[in-house]
C-alpha cells in the first residue's frame, strides 16, 4: 500500500485515502472545436504506460478533496515527488533521479 | 501413551503439564512447550501424510514454518476447522484434535497408494496438462476425483463463531524476527527511544538461541534472550507480538503481522472475563524503517528416497532435542556439505543415542565442531554422501558412496549403514521471502551458496538472512542496524554493548544440492525436490529437457513450489537442479517470486470486523424505520436500501407493484427520493460552470426554475443526469442519480482544480442533508395544499419546472415541481430531521385520497411508460445523448465547447447504425421480455447470426393493459413498426414490434395541469 504525501495537506497519507486518476499533464485542447478528429482522438483515448517514471493525476478523495500530481516509479512503486496541478515536476524520465527525497 | 522419544531431562517443555491431544483417531499425551510436531515426534509417529501425487508415507522434515509434510486438519468441532496447517508452527493445547490432510481414507493404508505406485508411472510431470485437460468437458469429473485424493484440507461447513481484529499501527521500526540478530536489532533501536515492533512467529521468542550449543557472557544462549526480552518489555515506545508473523511486506514499508492470540490455547477461542478472546489480529504496520531478521531454511540434500519417514534437516534434529527434549529416533546418519550441520550429530551423542556415521561431501572437512566430533570418536565418512535411503514408513538403512560433485557421479563402491534416521544438510537459504514480496529479487551470493534480499528502500537484513549467520556475527550485524535504523528515524541511539561468545572456526561449506545415484536420475529411485508437490530431481530434468527453460516455466511444469509452504526448502535445490541441467550457473538460472502471504492465513483475519453488516456500510434515508414499519420490501442502489415495494397482506411483488402503479395514475402516490445525489453550487461563476457541465443551455435559467441536465463524458458519452434548481443568481442545487453523486461530485472538482481553475466556483454534497418526498398522481396538489399556506400551487403561478421555497407541516421547505412519472408532481425537500414529521403529515391527510406508497420497481415503470431513461440501466457509457433521442437536451449552439461537444461530430459518434433507444411492444401483450435479451432481425435462428441491440428496461404496464420494453436497436430510430426477434436459451424465439419509447402521455399532457 503506498504511502502518498498530500502537497496540500502537507502529510503523508495511506493509499486508501486517494484515487489514481490516471496519466497526468493531458491538455484539453484549447479550442476543441478547431481540432481534428485525430488531435481529438489522441486528447481522448491515447495514454502513456511507460516502465519506469510516470507523471500520475491523483486526487486525495477521502481528504481534503484537491486534485495533485505524482512521479512515481511504475517499476518499483516508488513516488519520486507530488506536486500541485499547474506545476511542473522536477524528476523527469531520461533524467537522473536522484534528487528522490519522496516530497 | 508413552512418550519413547522423550528425554528424561532438558527441553525447554514443562513436564509438570501433561497435555492429552488426538491425531488422526489416536490419543496422544505431549507436554506444554510442545508444538504438535514435537508431541508427534515424542510419541513416536513417523507417518504423518500422504503425498500429493504418488501418495507415499511422509514423516516430519522440520521444526518451523519450512516444514511440507505436516500439513494437518485442525478443529474438535465442525466450526473449528482449520486446513493446512503446519504441525510445526501449532503449539499443543489440552484436548487438540488434529488428522492428516492427505491420504484417504487414512495415512496408514491409503488407497491412493496403491494407485500412486501404479500411477505414479504414468505421472510425469505435466501430467495434468498432458492428461486431464482433454477432452476440456470432463475436467470437473477429474477434478473431483483427484481434489478428493490429494485432500488438500478442507474449510469449515459451519460459521466460525469467532472474532478477529484489525488494528493499523505505525512505528519507527519494525524487527521481523527475534533471533539472535532481531533481539541485537530492536535492543539497539529500542534504547534509542524510538517506538520499536518486534514480532516472531515461533510460541517463544529467540530463534536460534534457544536450541544454541553455544554460550553467551559464559551462560546458556537462551538467558541472553530471557534477559533481553524482560528489558525490552520494561520500555514504554516497545510493542512485542509473539506467535506473530509478518505475512506480507507491501510498498513503502507496509507489513502486515498476523498474530495468533488464542490459537496455542484451544481451537476456538476461549473466553475472558466472560467475554470471548479476539482470536487473531492483523496488525497493519507502517514502518519508518524494516529491520529483516528472518534467519534461514536449511536445505535438505536430494537424494533417492529422500522422503522416507526420519528423514529431517539437520537443524530441526537438534531442535527437537534441544528445545522440545525429543530425540526423533535411534541410530542416525547426517549427510553434510557444511560444518554447522555437525551440530545434529553432537546433540544426538549427547541425548545418549548411536550416531553411526557423520558422511561428508568435503575431502577434509576442518572446523571446531568437526574436531568435537572427531574427539567423541564419532566415524566420519569425507567425500561422500548418502546416495539412497532404504524402507517404508520408516528408514531402514542408507547407501553411502564417495562422490565427484563436479562430475555429478558416484565416485566409489556402495557402503549400506543401518540406521533409522538420516539427517542432512546442504545449506542455508536466507528467508528472503517478505523482501521479495516487494518485487526486490533476490541477489546470489557465491560465498554463502544462496540469495540474499534484493535491495529494499528502508529495509536492511541482518544476521542469517545477511550471510552472516554465525551467532557472534549475527548479534553485530543486527546490534548495528539497529543503532542505524533508530538514527535514521530521528532518534540518537547508544551503542550496544554486545555479549561476549566465543568464535566458532568453520570450514568451507560444499556446493551440494541433488546427489548423484549410481543410476542416471531419471531411473534411480525418487530423489524429492519438493515434498509437498511430489516434485522430483527426474521431473526437472524432464522438463528442461522439453525446453522448458525459464525457472518459471519449470516451476509451472512441474508444480514446484506451488504448494502451501511455497516451496520453502526445496526452491533452491530445484534451481540448482535446472542450472545444472542447462549448463548454467544458479544466478543464470534465476529465482522465483514469492507472494504474500508468507504462510496461510486464515479468512477470518484477512477480514477482521469487516464481515456481515460491517462488510459494506449501508446507507438508510432519515424515513427507513417508517418503512421498515410498514412492510417495505428492500432494494439495495449503491450502499443505499431503498424501499422496492411495499406489499400488502399476501400481495405478490407484481400485484404490488401494479396496484401501487395505479394509485400513482389514478390519485396520488409519495416515494422517498432522499438518496438522489445533491450538491451545493455556489460562486460567481457557478452558471458558467454548469453551461461547461450539461449538454444543455443554463445562461437562461431563472431563480425559481429548475431544468433537466444531461452530463457527457468528454468523449460524448453519457455519464449522468438529474435537474438542478437555481436557488439563487450564484447559487445552484444539483441532484445526480442515486449511485452517481460521489463520481459527479468528483468529476466536477476534476474540471474546476485541472482545467478551470479561474472559475470562481465551490462544490459541496448535501445528499444526506435534504431528505426528498415526491408526490405523484392527479390529486398531488390538493393533498400538498393542505400542508401549505404559504406557497401558491396554482397551475399559472407554480409552473412545471418551477420550485418554490415555503412552509410545508409547518417546517422549512423547498418544494420543486418535477416529474419523474409523468403525473403532476410535486417533490419536497426538507432538512433531514423534519423528514419523518412531514412524512407522517402527508399520510394524515392523504388517507382520503388514498396515498400509496411505492418504491424503486413502480418508479421504474412510471418512468419506463414515459420513455425516461436511468442511467446505467438504458445507457452503459457508449450511448450519446442522440442515441437516446435526447437531441433536445443538446445545446449544439452554445459558445464554449463543453464537455462531450467536440466528440459528437467524431465519425463513430455520428454513425447512423449505432444503436439507438427504442421501444419495443412484444407481440404476446402478456409476455414480459427478459432485460438483458439479445435482439435479432431474422426469425430464423442460425449461430452465428448478427446480435443489433438489447433489452434494457422490460415491465408489464397496468395502465397499458400490456407489457413493454425499452431496448437499443441499432438504427432503431429508423426501424419503427419493425418486427424483431429475441432468441432464449430455452430455445423460444420472442417477437416484438419495435415503438416510440414513450408509451403514454407522449404529449406530457398529464404534468403540466
Ligand atoms: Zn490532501
Amino acid at each position: 500500500m503506498l504511502h502518498i504525501y498530500c502537497p496540500h495537506c502537507a502529510e503523508y497519507r495511506e493509499e486508501e485515502e486517494f484515487r489514481p486518476k490516471g496519466e497526468a499533464h493531458i491538455a484539453r485542447p484549447v479550442a476543441p472545436e478547431a481540432a481534428s478528429d485525430e488531435e481529438w482522438g489522441t486528447y481522448l483515448f491515447f495514454r502513456k504506460n511507460p516502465r519506469g517514471l510516470h507523471h500520475e493525476l491523483w486526487y486525495h478523495a477521502a481528504g481534503c478533496r484537491k486534485f495533485f500530481n505524482a512521479t512515481r516509479d511504475t517499476v518499483s512503486y516508488q513516488i519520486l515527488e507530488t506536486y500541485k496541478v499547474g506545476q511542473k515536476p522536477s524528476v523527469v524520465a531520461g533524467q537522473s533521479s536522484n534528487k528522490g527525497a519522496a516530497k | 501413551m508413552s512418550q519413547q522419544n522423550r528425554l528424561g531431562t532438558g527441553g525447554r517443555i514443562d513436564r509438570s503439564r501433561p497435555l492429552r491431544f488426538t491425531f488422526n483417531g489416536v490419543d496422544y499425551q505431549g507436554f506444554a512447550g510442545d508444538t504438535l510436531a514435537s508431541a508427534l515426534l515424542a510419541n513416536g509417529v513417523d507417518v504423518v501424510n500422504r503425498s500429493f501425487k504418488y501418495s507415499r508415507p511422509r514423516g516430519i522434515v522440520a521444526a518451523g514454518a519450512e516444514e511440507p509434510n505436516a500439513i494437518v486438519q485442525l478443529g474438535a468441532s465442525e466450526a473449528a476447522q482449520v486446513p493446512n496447517v503446519r504441525a510445526t508452527q501449532q503449539a499443543l493445547y489440552g484436548g487438540l484434535v488434529a488428522a492428516s490432510t492427505n491420504g484417504w481414507p487414512n495415512v496408514d493404508r491409503d488407497l491412493m497408494g496403491v494407485i500412486g505406485s501404479v500411477g505414479g508411472k504414468f505421472m510425469p510431470p505435466g501430467f495434468y496438462y498432458k492428461t486431464f485437460m482433454a477432452p476440456a468437458s470432463l475436467w470437473p469429473k477429474y477434478e473431483k476425483y483427484i481434489r478428493k485424493a490429494a485432500g488438500l484440507g478442507r474449510v469449515p461447513k459451519e460459521a466460525d463463531p469467532d472474532i478477529y481484529d484489525h488494528i493499523n499501527r505505525h512505528c519507527d521500526v519494525l524487527v521481523i524476527g527475534a533471533g539472535p540478530a532481531g533481539l541485537a536489532a530492536a535492543l539497539a533501536a529500542a534504547r534509542s527511544g524510538a517506538r520499536v515492533i518486534l514480532c516472531d512467529e515461533q510460541e517463544e521468542m529467540g530463534g536460534s538461541l534457544l536450541d544454541s550449543r553455544e554460550l553467551v557472557d559464559g551462560r546458556p544462549a537462551s538467558a541472553w534472550a530471557a534477559a533481553v526480552l524482560a528489558e525490552l518489555a520494561t520500555l514504554p515506545e516497545v510493542l512485542v507480538l509473539p506467535r506473530t508473523t509478518a505475512n506480507g511486506y507491501h510498498d513503502h514499508n507496509f507489513v502486515t503481522l498476523h498474530e495468533r492470540r488464542t490459537e496455542h490455547l484451544a481451537d476456538l477461542a476461549p473466553s475472558l472475563n466472560g467475554r470471548r478472546q479476539v482470536r487473531a489480529r492483523m496488525h497493519r504496520v507502517r514502518a519508518g524503517e524494516v529491520i529483516l531478521a528472518t534467519g534461514t531454511h536449511e536445505r535438505p540434500l536430494v537424494f533417492s528416497n529422500n522422503d522416507v519417514p526420519g528423514n529431517l534437516v539437520a537443524g530441526a534434529v537438534s531442535t527437537y532435542i534441544r528445545r522440545y527434549a525429543v530425540v526423533p529416533g535411534r541410530r542416525l546418519v547426517l549427510s553434510t556439505a557444511n560444518d554447522h550441520a555437525y551440530r545434529a550429530a553432537l546433540d544426538w551423542h549427547d541425548a545418549g543415542r548411536e550416531v553411526v556415521a557423520i558422511v561428508d561431501a568435503r575431502e577434509h572437512p576442518e572446523g571446531d565442531l568437526v574436531n568435537e566430533a572427531r574427539a567423541r570418536n564419532i566415524r566420519i565418512i569425507p567425500g561422500s554422501a548418502v546416495i539412497e535411503a532404504q524402507g517404508k514408513k520408516r528408514v531402514s538403512a542408507v547407501q553411502v558412496a564417495r562422490i565427484d560433485i563436479g562430475g555429478f557421479k558416484v565416485a566409489g563402491r556402495v557402503e549400506t549403514l543401518a540406521c533409522d534416521t538420516i539427517a542432512t544438510s546442504g545449506g542455508y537459504s536466507p528467508v528472503v521471502h517478505l523482501a521479495a514480496h516487494t518485487g526486490a529479487r533476490p541477489e546470489w551470493r557465491d560465498d554463502i551458496l544462496g540469495f540474499v534480499p534484493g535491495k529494499v528502500p528502508g529495509m536492511t537484513p541482518v544476521g542469517g538472512v545477511h550471510g552472516k549467520g554465525a551467532l557472534i556475527e549475527a548479534l553485530a550485524d543486527g546490534a548495528a542496524a539497529g543503532t542505524a535504523a533508530a538514527q535514521r528515524t530521528g532518534f540518537t541511539a547508544p551503542a550496544v554493548e554486545l555479549p561476549k561468545v566465543a568464535k566458532v572456526r568453520e570450514g568451507k561449506a560444499a556446493a551440494l544440492y541433488q546427489v548423484p545415484h549410481v543410476k542416471p536420475a531419471m531411473r534411480a529411485p525418487k530423489q524429492f525436490v519438493d515434498p509437498q508437490n511430489d516434485v522430483t530431481a527426474a521431473g526437472i530434468e524432464l522438463a528442461t529437457r522439453e525446453g522448458f527453460e525459464s525457472i518459471e516455466h519449470v516451476k509451472r511444469y512441474t508444480g514446484m513450489g506451488f504448494g502451501t509452504d511455497q516451496g520453502k526448502l526445496g526452491n533452491i535445490n530445484g534451481m540448482a537442479i535446472a542450472a545444472r541441467c542447462l549448463k548454467q550457473t544458479i544466478p543464470q538460472t534465476g529465482t522465483t517470486v514469492f507472494r504474500p502471504n508468507y504462510t496461510p492465513v486464515t479468512f477470518g483475519a484477512i477480514a477482521g470486523r469487516n464481515c456481515r453488516e460491517f462488510f459494506d456500510p449501508r446507507r438508510f434515508t432519515a424515513l427507513h424505520a417508517w418503512h421498515v414499519e410498514h412492510g417495505a420490501k428492500f432494494e439495495e442502489v449503491g450502499q443505499w436500501m431503498r424501499p422496492w415495494y411495499f406489499p400488502r397482506g399476501n400481495e405478490s411483488m407484481h400485484e404490488a407493484v401494479q396496484r401501487e402503479c395505479r394509485a400513482v395514475r389514478e390519485s396520488v402516490g409519495i416515494l422517498d427520493a432522499s438518496t438522489l445525489g445533491k450538491i451545493e453550487i455556489q460562486g460567481k461563476d457557478a452558471r458558467e460552470f454548469l453551461n461547461r457541465l450539461y449538454t444543455n443551455a443554463w445562461t437562461k435559467l431563472d431563480v425559481g426554475k429548475c431544468r433537466y441536465g444531461l452530463m457527457c463524458k468528454d468523449d460524448g458519452m453519457v455519464m449522468d443526469d438529474g435537474v438542478t434548481a437555481c436557488i439563487a443568481e450564484n447559487h445552484f442545487h444539483m441532484t445526480t442519480t442515486t449511485g452517481g453523486a460521489a463520481a459527479v461530485l468528483d468529476w466536477m472538482e476534476l474540471w474546476h482544480q485541472t482545467e478551470w481553475p479561474e472559475l470562481e466556483v465551490y462544490f459541496n454534497s448535501v445528499t444526506d442533508h435534504w431528505a426528498a418526498m415526491a408526490i405523484n398522481g392527479p390529486n398531488a396538489r390538493k393533498l400538498l395544499a393542505e400542508l401549505t399556506d404559504d406557497i401558491d400551487l396554482s397551475g399559472e403561478n407554480f409552473k412545471f419546472m418551477d420550485w418554490r421555497a415555503g412552509t410545508v407541516a409547518g417546517v422549512p421547505a423547498r418544494v420543486y415541481r418535477i416529474s419523474f412519472t409523468g403525473e403532476l408532481s410535486f417533490e419536497i425537500n426538507v432538512q433531514a430531521n423534519h423528514a419523518l414529521h412531514v412524512w407522517q403529515a402527508l399520510f394524515d391527510k392523504g388517507e382520503k385520497y388514498g396515498l400509496t406508497p411505492y418504491g424503486t420497481e413502480t418508479m421504474h415503470v412510471l418512468r419506463a411508460e414515459k420513455g425516461f431513461i436511468i442511467v446505467g440501466q438504458e445507457t452503459d457509457g457508449s450511448m450519446t445523448p442522440e442515441d437516446l433521442g435526447m437531441q433536445w437536451c443538446v445545446g449544439y449552439k452554445k459558445p464554449f465547447s463543453w464537455i462531450g461537444r467536440r466528440a459528437l461530430t467524431r465519425p463513430d459518434t455520428k454513425r447512423e447504425d449505432r444503436k439507438q433507444l427504442v421501444g419495443l411492444k412484444p407481440l404476446d401483450p402478456q409476455l414480459v421480455l427478459d432485460e438483458g435479451a439479445q435482439i435479432v432481425l431474422e426469425k430464423e435462428i442460425r449461430i452465428p447470426m448478427p446480435m443489433v441491440g438489447h433489452v434494457t428496461s422490460s415491465y408489464f404496464s397496468p395502465t397499458l393493459g400490456h407489457a413493454f420494453a425499452l431496448a437499443v436497436v441499432k438504427g432503431g430510430s429508423q426501424r419503427m413498426g419493425q418486427t424483431v426477434y429475441l432468441p432464449m436459451a430455452d430455445g423460444r424465439v420472442h417477437a416484438a414490434e419495435v415503438v416510440s419509447p414513450v408509451f403514454y402521455d407522449a404529449e406530457g399532457a398529464r404534468q403540466h395541469v
